[in-house]
Protein backbone atom coordinates (compact mmCIF):
# COMPACT_ATOMS: atom_id res chain seq x y z
CA UNK A 1 0.00 0.00 0.00
CA UNK A 2 1.39 3.49 -0.67
CA UNK A 3 0.59 6.29 1.04
CA UNK A 4 -0.85 9.27 -0.45
CA UNK A 5 0.90 12.09 0.46
CA UNK A 6 -0.42 14.72 -1.92
CA UNK A 7 -2.28 16.90 0.96
CA UNK A 8 1.25 17.02 2.49
CA UNK A 9 2.90 18.71 -0.34
CA UNK A 10 2.84 22.62 -0.21
CA UNK A 11 1.51 24.71 -2.97
CA UNK A 12 2.87 27.94 -1.97
CA UNK A 13 5.47 27.99 -4.84
CA UNK A 14 2.59 27.60 -7.47
CA UNK A 15 0.61 30.29 -5.76
CA UNK A 16 3.51 32.66 -6.07
CA UNK A 17 4.09 31.56 -9.80
CA UNK A 18 0.01 31.38 -10.84
CA UNK A 19 -1.66 33.56 -8.45
CA UNK A 20 -4.70 32.36 -9.20
CA UNK A 21 -6.95 31.45 -6.51
CA UNK A 22 -7.62 28.20 -5.88
CA UNK A 23 -8.80 28.14 -2.60
CA UNK A 24 -5.47 28.02 -0.96
CA UNK A 25 -4.36 25.20 1.68
CA UNK A 26 -8.11 24.09 1.71
CA UNK A 27 -9.23 24.56 -1.55
CA UNK A 28 -9.13 22.03 -4.54
CA UNK A 29 -6.62 18.89 -3.43
CA UNK A 30 -7.48 19.38 0.13
CA UNK A 31 -10.66 17.37 0.18
CA UNK A 32 -8.92 14.36 -0.74
CA UNK A 33 -8.63 12.07 1.98
CA UNK A 34 -4.71 12.40 3.21
CA UNK A 35 -4.31 8.73 3.15
CA UNK A 36 -6.25 6.20 2.25
CA UNK A 37 -8.85 4.86 4.81
CA UNK A 38 -7.73 1.12 6.42
CA UNK A 39 -9.60 -1.67 5.47
CA UNK A 40 -12.30 -3.52 7.22
CA UNK A 41 -13.43 -6.73 6.90
CA UNK A 42 -16.96 -7.34 5.24
CA UNK A 43 -18.92 -8.13 8.23
CA UNK A 44 -17.69 -5.75 10.68
CA UNK A 45 -20.25 -5.90 13.74
CA UNK A 46 -19.83 -10.51 13.55
CA UNK A 47 -15.93 -9.51 14.02
CA UNK A 48 -16.54 -7.50 16.78
CA UNK A 49 -18.49 -9.49 18.04
CA UNK A 50 -16.91 -12.59 17.90
CA UNK A 51 -13.42 -11.13 19.46
CA UNK A 52 -15.94 -10.12 22.32
CA UNK A 53 -17.08 -13.23 22.70
CA UNK A 54 -13.86 -14.67 22.81
CA UNK A 55 -12.59 -12.12 25.64
CA UNK A 56 -15.62 -12.64 27.90
CA UNK A 57 -15.84 -14.17 31.21
CA UNK A 58 -18.64 -15.73 31.32
CA UNK A 59 -20.18 -17.00 34.69
CA UNK A 60 -22.47 -19.82 34.94
CA UNK A 61 -24.50 -18.90 38.15
CA UNK A 62 -27.41 -19.34 40.92
CA UNK A 63 -28.57 -16.51 42.34
CA UNK A 64 -31.94 -15.88 43.75
CA UNK A 65 -34.06 -13.41 45.67
CA UNK A 66 -37.64 -13.59 47.15
CA UNK A 67 -39.82 -11.47 49.17
CA UNK A 68 -41.73 -12.61 52.14
CA UNK A 69 -42.92 -11.09 54.95
CA UNK A 70 -40.30 -9.84 56.85
CA UNK A 71 -38.59 -8.48 53.81
CA UNK A 72 -36.66 -9.76 51.05
CA UNK A 73 -33.93 -12.91 50.72
CA UNK A 74 -31.04 -12.80 48.49
CA UNK A 75 -28.60 -15.94 47.55
CA UNK A 76 -26.26 -16.31 45.39
CA UNK A 77 -23.17 -19.15 44.62
CA UNK A 78 -19.78 -17.95 43.98
CA UNK A 79 -17.74 -19.66 41.02
CA UNK A 80 -16.68 -17.90 38.11
CA UNK A 81 -16.00 -20.19 35.03
CA UNK A 82 -14.31 -19.69 31.57
CA UNK A 83 -16.00 -22.60 28.94
CA UNK A 84 -14.71 -25.49 31.37
CA UNK A 85 -12.37 -24.10 33.40
CA UNK A 86 -13.38 -22.71 37.24
CA UNK A 87 -11.07 -19.63 36.87
CA UNK A 88 -12.50 -18.85 40.56
CA UNK A 89 -14.68 -20.08 43.38
CA UNK A 90 -14.84 -16.74 45.79
CA UNK A 91 -16.69 -14.60 43.74
CA UNK A 92 -19.09 -11.75 45.36
CA UNK A 93 -22.26 -11.76 43.23
CA UNK A 94 -24.76 -10.04 45.42
CA UNK A 95 -23.79 -6.58 44.72
CA UNK A 96 -24.00 -3.76 47.87
CA UNK A 97 -25.63 -1.03 45.44
CA UNK A 98 -26.35 0.86 48.85
CA UNK A 99 -27.26 -0.27 52.81
CA UNK A 100 -30.52 -0.61 51.77
CA UNK A 101 -30.36 -2.08 48.10
CA UNK A 102 -28.45 -5.29 46.74
CA UNK A 103 -28.19 -6.38 43.14
CA UNK A 104 -27.05 -9.67 42.16
CA UNK A 105 -25.28 -10.50 38.75
CA UNK A 106 -25.68 -13.49 36.26
CA UNK A 107 -23.79 -13.33 32.80
CA UNK A 108 -21.01 -11.35 31.74
CA UNK A 109 -18.77 -10.48 35.21
CA UNK A 110 -17.54 -7.30 33.57
CA UNK A 111 -20.84 -5.66 32.12
CA UNK A 112 -22.24 -6.86 35.72
CA UNK A 113 -20.02 -5.25 37.78
CA UNK A 114 -19.64 -2.30 35.69
CA UNK A 115 -23.18 -1.41 35.24
CA UNK A 116 -23.97 -2.08 39.17
CA UNK A 117 -21.54 0.28 40.16
CA UNK A 118 -22.47 2.93 37.67
CA UNK A 119 -26.10 2.42 39.27
CA UNK A 120 -24.70 2.76 42.68
CA UNK A 121 -23.44 6.26 41.25
CA UNK A 122 -26.57 7.16 39.70
CA UNK A 123 -28.15 6.30 42.78
CA UNK A 124 -26.02 7.71 45.29
CA UNK A 125 -26.50 11.22 43.28
CA UNK A 126 -30.37 10.84 43.18
CA UNK A 127 -30.57 10.50 46.85
CA UNK A 128 -28.41 13.59 47.04
CA UNK A 129 -30.41 15.40 44.57
CA UNK A 130 -33.66 14.84 46.38
CA UNK A 131 -32.55 14.12 50.01
CA UNK A 132 -34.32 10.82 49.83
CA UNK A 133 -33.27 7.48 48.95
CA UNK A 134 -34.71 6.80 45.42
CA UNK A 135 -37.29 3.47 45.44
CA UNK A 136 -36.28 -0.09 44.23
CA UNK A 137 -38.74 0.73 41.14
CA UNK A 138 -36.36 4.03 40.50
CA UNK A 139 -33.33 2.51 40.53
CA UNK A 140 -34.32 -0.96 38.91
CA UNK A 141 -35.80 1.60 35.90
CA UNK A 142 -32.46 3.06 36.06
CA UNK A 143 -30.89 0.50 35.00
CA UNK A 144 -33.19 -1.29 32.71
CA UNK A 145 -33.16 2.34 30.80
CA UNK A 146 -29.07 1.91 30.37
CA UNK A 147 -29.46 -1.69 29.39
CA UNK A 148 -32.48 -1.06 27.12
CA UNK A 149 -30.19 1.67 25.35
CA UNK A 150 -27.22 -1.03 24.69
CA UNK A 151 -29.87 -3.57 23.28
CA UNK A 152 -28.21 -5.96 20.46
CA UNK A 153 -24.60 -4.51 21.35
CA UNK A 154 -23.70 -7.60 23.03
CA UNK A 155 -23.79 -6.71 26.84
CA UNK A 156 -24.70 -9.96 28.90
CA UNK A 157 -26.03 -9.12 32.30
CA UNK A 158 -29.43 -11.24 34.50
CA UNK A 159 -29.78 -9.17 37.58
CA UNK A 160 -32.67 -8.93 40.38
CA UNK A 161 -32.48 -5.42 42.17
CA UNK A 162 -33.66 -5.69 45.58
CA UNK A 163 -33.94 -3.98 48.56
CA UNK A 164 -36.12 -2.16 51.01
CA UNK A 165 -37.75 1.66 50.27
CA UNK A 166 -40.46 3.74 51.34
CA UNK A 167 -43.42 1.42 50.15
CA UNK A 168 -41.68 -1.80 52.02
CA UNK A 169 -40.13 -4.78 50.16
CA UNK A 170 -39.21 -4.66 46.85
CA UNK A 171 -37.58 -6.92 43.87
CA UNK A 172 -37.30 -6.54 39.83
CA UNK A 173 -35.76 -8.55 37.50
CA UNK A 174 -33.71 -6.90 34.82
CA UNK A 175 -31.86 -8.43 31.79
CA UNK A 176 -29.65 -6.78 29.47
CA UNK A 177 -32.44 -7.77 26.55
CA UNK A 178 -34.56 -4.99 28.09
CA UNK A 179 -36.85 -7.14 30.31
CA UNK A 180 -37.86 -5.60 33.93
CA UNK A 181 -40.32 -7.34 35.57
CA UNK A 182 -41.69 -6.98 38.90
CA UNK A 183 -42.22 -9.96 41.43
CA UNK A 184 -42.62 -11.77 44.28
CA UNK A 185 -39.36 -14.44 43.86
CA UNK A 186 -36.77 -14.95 41.15
CA UNK A 187 -33.73 -17.16 39.87
CA UNK A 188 -31.65 -16.28 37.68
CA UNK A 189 -28.36 -18.11 36.23
CA UNK A 190 -27.50 -21.71 34.75
CA UNK A 191 -28.41 -23.09 37.69
CA UNK A 192 -31.76 -21.52 38.19
CA UNK A 193 -33.83 -24.36 37.07
CA UNK A 194 -32.77 -26.13 39.80
CA UNK A 195 -33.13 -23.61 42.39
CA UNK A 196 -36.99 -22.61 41.59
CA UNK A 197 -37.61 -26.45 41.77
CA UNK A 198 -36.72 -26.25 45.53
CA UNK A 199 -37.71 -22.42 46.42
CA UNK A 200 -41.21 -23.21 44.87
CA UNK A 201 -41.89 -26.10 46.83
CA UNK A 202 -40.35 -24.89 50.13
CA UNK A 203 -41.97 -20.66 49.86
CA UNK A 204 -44.68 -19.43 51.66
CA UNK A 205 -45.23 -15.77 52.76
CA UNK A 206 -45.31 -15.93 56.15
CA UNK A 207 -41.79 -17.56 57.10
CA UNK A 208 -39.24 -16.59 60.40
CA UNK A 209 -36.06 -15.23 58.84
CA UNK A 210 -33.83 -18.29 59.71
CA UNK A 211 -36.34 -20.76 57.45
CA UNK A 212 -36.22 -18.29 54.81
CA UNK A 213 -32.68 -18.25 55.17
CA UNK A 214 -32.57 -21.93 54.87
CA UNK A 215 -34.96 -22.04 52.27
CA UNK A 216 -32.91 -20.02 50.17
CA UNK A 217 -29.55 -21.55 51.60
CA UNK A 218 -31.06 -25.27 49.99
CA UNK A 219 -31.56 -23.91 46.66
CA UNK A 220 -28.50 -22.57 45.93
CA UNK A 221 -26.97 -26.15 47.47
CA UNK A 222 -29.16 -27.73 45.34
CA UNK A 223 -28.63 -25.86 42.29
CA UNK A 224 -24.65 -26.15 42.74
CA UNK A 225 -24.64 -29.88 42.96
CA UNK A 226 -26.70 -30.39 39.75
CA UNK A 227 -25.02 -27.10 37.86
CA UNK A 228 -21.65 -27.68 36.75
CA UNK A 229 -21.25 -24.27 36.32
CA UNK A 230 -21.96 -23.43 39.65
CA UNK A 231 -20.57 -23.67 42.83
CA UNK A 232 -18.14 -22.14 45.38
CA UNK A 233 -19.87 -20.65 48.48
CA UNK A 234 -23.23 -19.82 49.06
CA UNK A 235 -24.18 -16.17 50.70
CA UNK A 236 -27.15 -15.48 51.88
CA UNK A 237 -28.50 -11.89 52.85
CA UNK A 238 -31.65 -10.36 54.20
CA UNK A 239 -32.77 -6.89 53.56
CA UNK A 240 -35.22 -5.61 56.74
CA UNK A 241 -36.87 -1.87 56.97
CA UNK A 242 -33.02 -1.52 58.65
CA UNK A 243 -31.08 -2.40 55.15
CA UNK A 244 -28.97 -5.31 54.45
CA UNK A 245 -27.55 -7.82 56.88
CA UNK A 246 -25.29 -10.63 55.69
CA UNK A 247 -26.76 -13.78 57.39
CA UNK A 248 -24.09 -16.71 56.05
CA UNK A 249 -21.66 -17.18 53.81
CA UNK A 250 -20.97 -21.29 53.25
CA UNK A 251 -18.60 -23.14 51.81
CA UNK A 252 -20.52 -25.77 49.39
CA UNK A 253 -17.78 -28.46 50.29
CA UNK A 254 -18.57 -28.69 53.93
CA UNK A 255 -22.63 -27.78 53.17
CA UNK A 256 -22.91 -31.04 51.40
CA UNK A 257 -21.28 -33.15 54.27
CA UNK A 258 -23.52 -31.07 56.38
CA UNK A 259 -26.39 -32.08 54.69
CA UNK A 260 -25.61 -35.84 53.46
CA UNK A 261 -23.48 -36.64 56.65
CA UNK A 262 -21.87 -39.88 55.54
CA UNK A 263 -22.00 -42.84 57.94
CA UNK A 264 -18.38 -44.07 59.26
CA UNK A 265 -18.50 -47.84 57.79
CA UNK A 266 -18.08 -49.74 61.02
CA UNK A 267 -14.60 -51.68 61.43
CA UNK A 268 -15.01 -55.34 60.46
CA UNK A 269 -14.41 -57.60 63.51
CA UNK A 270 -10.66 -58.47 63.33
CA UNK A 271 -9.98 -62.07 63.05
CA UNK A 272 -9.03 -63.38 66.19
CA UNK A 273 -7.85 -67.07 67.28
CA UNK A 274 -10.97 -69.24 68.39
CA UNK A 275 -10.79 -69.02 72.29
CA UNK A 276 -8.84 -72.59 72.99
CA UNK A 277 -11.77 -74.91 74.68
CA UNK B 1 -19.26 -28.20 22.83
CA UNK B 2 -16.93 -31.42 21.95
CA UNK B 3 -18.12 -34.74 22.10
CA UNK B 4 -15.33 -35.56 24.80
CA UNK B 5 -16.84 -33.11 26.56
CA UNK B 6 -20.13 -33.96 26.70
CA UNK B 7 -20.00 -36.37 29.77
CA UNK B 8 -17.00 -34.62 31.06
CA UNK B 9 -14.51 -37.27 33.02
CA UNK B 10 -10.66 -36.76 34.98
CA UNK B 11 -8.81 -40.02 34.24
CA UNK B 12 -5.12 -40.35 36.00
CA UNK B 13 -2.81 -43.23 36.47
CA UNK B 14 0.86 -43.40 38.18
CA UNK B 15 3.40 -45.23 38.85
CA UNK B 16 5.88 -45.84 42.02
CA UNK B 17 7.90 -48.39 43.55
CA UNK B 18 6.48 -51.96 42.08
CA UNK B 19 2.98 -50.72 42.29
CA UNK B 20 0.78 -48.08 40.40
CA UNK B 21 -2.02 -46.73 40.57
CA UNK B 22 -5.37 -45.51 38.67
CA UNK B 23 -8.01 -43.02 39.70
CA UNK B 24 -10.87 -41.27 38.22
CA UNK B 25 -14.00 -38.70 38.87
CA UNK B 26 -17.68 -40.24 39.61
CA UNK B 27 -19.45 -37.43 37.28
CA UNK B 28 -21.41 -38.89 34.60
CA UNK B 29 -23.31 -35.46 33.28
CA UNK B 30 -25.21 -33.97 30.27
CA UNK B 31 -23.15 -30.94 29.68
CA UNK B 32 -24.06 -29.08 32.68
CA UNK B 33 -26.38 -30.84 34.24
CA UNK B 34 -25.25 -33.60 36.57
CA UNK B 35 -26.88 -36.59 36.13
CA UNK B 36 -25.26 -39.32 38.64
CA UNK B 37 -21.99 -39.21 41.00
CA UNK B 38 -21.65 -43.14 41.11
CA UNK B 39 -20.07 -43.49 37.72
CA UNK B 40 -17.67 -45.69 36.71
CA UNK B 41 -15.10 -44.90 34.52
CA UNK B 42 -12.52 -47.36 35.41
CA UNK B 43 -12.21 -51.51 34.70
CA UNK B 44 -10.75 -54.42 35.68
CA UNK B 45 -9.17 -56.65 32.74
CA UNK B 46 -7.42 -59.20 35.22
CA UNK B 47 -6.39 -58.77 38.93
CA UNK B 48 -2.96 -56.63 37.97
CA UNK B 49 -4.32 -54.97 34.97
CA UNK B 50 -7.11 -51.83 34.60
CA UNK B 51 -8.45 -49.67 32.43
CA UNK B 52 -9.61 -45.75 32.80
CA UNK B 53 -11.86 -44.50 29.65
CA UNK B 54 -12.13 -41.15 29.59
CA UNK B 55 -14.97 -39.03 27.06
CA UNK B 56 -18.02 -40.02 25.90
CA UNK B 57 -19.79 -42.26 28.62
CA UNK B 58 -21.89 -44.75 26.01
CA UNK B 59 -18.56 -45.53 24.09
CA UNK B 60 -16.91 -45.85 27.48
CA UNK B 61 -18.90 -49.37 28.15
CA UNK B 62 -18.68 -50.08 25.07
CA UNK B 63 -15.59 -50.38 24.28
CA UNK B 64 -14.84 -51.85 28.00
CA UNK B 65 -17.67 -54.76 26.81
CA UNK B 66 -15.49 -55.38 23.64
CA UNK B 67 -12.40 -55.36 25.30
CA UNK B 68 -13.70 -57.94 27.72
CA UNK B 69 -14.45 -60.41 25.53
CA UNK B 70 -11.47 -60.28 23.79
CA UNK B 71 -9.51 -60.91 26.79
CA UNK B 72 -11.68 -63.61 27.71
CA UNK B 73 -11.20 -65.17 24.31
CA UNK B 74 -7.27 -64.90 24.79
CA UNK B 75 -7.41 -66.09 28.05
CA UNK B 76 -9.35 -69.43 26.80
CA UNK B 77 -6.61 -69.90 23.72
CA UNK B 78 -3.75 -69.00 25.72
CA UNK B 79 -4.37 -70.11 29.34
CA UNK B 80 -2.79 -67.00 30.41
CA UNK B 81 -3.50 -63.09 31.34
CA UNK B 82 -3.07 -60.95 28.54
CA UNK B 83 0.13 -58.93 29.32
CA UNK B 84 -0.21 -54.71 29.78
CA UNK B 85 1.97 -54.24 26.49
CA UNK B 86 0.09 -56.70 24.87
CA UNK B 87 -3.56 -55.82 26.03
CA UNK B 88 -2.18 -51.74 25.07
CA UNK B 89 -2.01 -52.74 21.52
CA UNK B 90 -5.48 -54.99 21.17
CA UNK B 91 -7.16 -51.76 22.79
CA UNK B 92 -4.79 -49.54 19.99
CA UNK B 93 -5.90 -52.26 17.28
CA UNK B 94 -9.51 -51.77 18.29
CA UNK B 95 -9.62 -48.75 18.52
CA UNK B 96 -8.23 -47.59 14.21
CA UNK B 97 -10.90 -50.71 13.33
CA UNK B 98 -13.13 -47.62 13.89
CA UNK B 99 -10.74 -44.66 12.16
CA UNK B 100 -13.34 -42.70 10.05
CA UNK B 101 -15.73 -43.03 12.73
CA UNK B 102 -13.88 -43.64 16.27
CA UNK B 103 -15.07 -43.96 19.85
CA UNK B 104 -15.26 -40.78 21.94
CA UNK B 105 -12.69 -42.44 24.26
CA UNK B 106 -9.59 -41.52 25.50
CA UNK B 107 -7.72 -44.70 27.38
CA UNK B 108 -5.73 -44.70 30.45
CA UNK B 109 -3.49 -48.24 31.15
CA UNK B 110 -2.51 -49.34 33.75
CA UNK B 111 -0.98 -52.78 34.90
CA UNK B 112 1.83 -54.87 36.50
CA UNK B 113 3.46 -56.91 33.72
CA UNK B 114 6.26 -59.91 34.24
CA UNK B 115 8.21 -59.23 37.81
CA UNK B 116 5.89 -56.94 38.65
CA UNK B 117 6.77 -54.28 36.50
CA UNK B 118 4.41 -51.27 36.59
CA UNK B 119 3.13 -50.22 33.17
CA UNK B 120 1.10 -47.24 32.29
CA UNK B 121 0.26 -45.78 28.74
CA UNK B 122 -2.75 -43.81 27.08
CA UNK B 123 -3.53 -43.29 23.79
CA UNK B 124 -5.85 -41.52 21.77
CA UNK B 125 -9.46 -42.33 20.12
CA UNK B 126 -7.90 -43.49 17.41
CA UNK B 127 -5.23 -45.68 19.11
CA UNK B 128 -2.37 -43.82 19.07
CA UNK B 129 -0.15 -45.20 21.93
CA UNK B 130 1.97 -42.50 24.24
CA UNK B 131 3.93 -44.70 27.05
CA UNK B 132 5.03 -42.93 29.91
CA UNK B 133 7.23 -43.99 32.78
CA UNK B 134 5.75 -41.46 35.46
CA UNK B 135 2.17 -40.49 34.79
CA UNK B 136 -0.44 -40.62 32.13
CA UNK B 137 -3.77 -37.96 32.45
CA UNK B 138 -7.13 -37.75 30.31
CA UNK B 139 -10.76 -36.29 30.16
CA UNK B 140 -12.12 -32.97 30.54
CA UNK B 141 -9.94 -31.77 33.73
CA UNK B 142 -6.57 -33.00 31.50
CA UNK B 143 -4.93 -29.66 31.85
CA UNK B 144 -5.05 -29.28 35.42
CA UNK B 145 -4.39 -32.72 35.62
CA UNK B 146 -0.81 -32.37 33.62
CA UNK B 147 -0.23 -29.28 36.38
CA UNK B 148 -0.57 -30.96 39.43
CA UNK B 149 0.92 -34.14 38.92
CA UNK B 150 3.76 -32.41 37.29
CA UNK B 151 4.31 -30.52 40.56
CA UNK B 152 3.09 -33.72 42.77
CA UNK B 153 4.84 -36.55 41.57
CA UNK B 154 7.96 -37.94 42.76
CA UNK B 155 9.76 -41.22 40.94
CA UNK B 156 9.93 -44.55 43.32
CA UNK B 157 6.78 -43.33 45.81
CA UNK B 158 5.90 -46.40 48.34
CA UNK B 159 2.27 -47.52 47.94
CA UNK B 160 1.09 -45.43 51.04
CA UNK B 161 2.32 -41.73 49.16
CA UNK B 162 1.43 -43.10 45.82
CA UNK B 163 -1.86 -43.11 46.78
CA UNK B 164 -2.07 -40.05 48.74
CA UNK B 165 -0.59 -38.13 45.77
CA UNK B 166 -2.68 -39.38 43.04
CA UNK B 167 -5.94 -38.70 45.90
CA UNK B 168 -4.31 -34.95 46.10
CA UNK B 169 -3.63 -34.88 42.20
CA UNK B 170 -7.27 -35.44 41.50
CA UNK B 171 -8.97 -33.74 43.62
CA UNK B 172 -7.02 -30.60 43.56
CA UNK B 173 -7.67 -30.92 39.94
CA UNK B 174 -11.08 -31.53 39.11
CA UNK B 175 -11.79 -28.49 41.26
CA UNK B 176 -10.98 -26.35 38.66
CA UNK B 177 -12.95 -28.15 36.02
CA UNK B 178 -16.75 -27.72 35.64
CA UNK B 179 -17.57 -30.63 34.42
CA UNK B 180 -15.63 -33.35 36.43
CA UNK B 181 -15.10 -34.69 40.01
CA UNK B 182 -18.52 -35.07 42.31
CA UNK B 183 -16.07 -37.78 44.48
CA UNK B 184 -13.25 -39.62 43.30
CA UNK B 185 -12.42 -43.79 42.57
CA UNK B 186 -9.05 -44.90 43.37
CA UNK B 187 -7.21 -47.73 42.89
CA UNK B 188 -4.19 -48.97 44.23
CA UNK B 189 -2.06 -51.97 42.94
CA UNK B 190 0.72 -53.90 44.73
CA UNK B 191 2.13 -56.91 43.61
CA UNK B 192 0.04 -58.25 46.56
CA UNK B 193 -3.20 -56.74 47.21
CA UNK B 194 -5.47 -54.30 45.05
CA UNK B 195 -6.89 -51.20 47.50
CA UNK B 196 -9.96 -49.74 45.93
CA UNK B 197 -11.27 -46.66 47.51
CA UNK B 198 -14.36 -44.10 47.17
CA UNK B 199 -12.96 -40.43 48.23
CA UNK B 200 -14.94 -37.70 49.35
CA UNK B 201 -14.83 -34.13 47.44
CA UNK B 202 -16.34 -31.29 46.37
CA UNK B 203 -19.81 -31.44 45.17
CA UNK B 204 -19.95 -29.28 43.08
Amino acid sequence: MKLDVSAMENNFAAHAAGGEDDGGLFGAGADLPAMELPTCPADFDGFQKETKEMLKHKKGTTTLAFIFDKGVIVAADSRASMGGYISSQTVRKIIEINPYMLGTMAGGAADCQFWHRNLGIKCRLHELANKRRISIAGASKLLANILYSYRGMGLSIGTMIAGWDEKGPGLYYVDSEGARLMGSRFSVGSGSLYAYGILDEGYRYVMPVEEAAELARRAIYQATFRDGASGGCVSVYHVGPNGWTKLSGDDVGELHYKYYPVEAIPVEQEMADAPAA
Amino acid sequence: MSIFEYNGSAVVAMVGKNCFAIASDRRLGVQLQTVATDFQRVFKIHDKLYIGLSGLATDAQTLYQRLVFRHKLYQLREERDMKPQTFASLVSALLYEKRFGPYFCQPVIAGLGEDNEPFICTMDCIGAKELAKDFVVSGTASESLYGACESMYKPNMEPEELFETISQALQSSVDRDCLSGWGGFVLLVTPTEVKECVIKGRMD
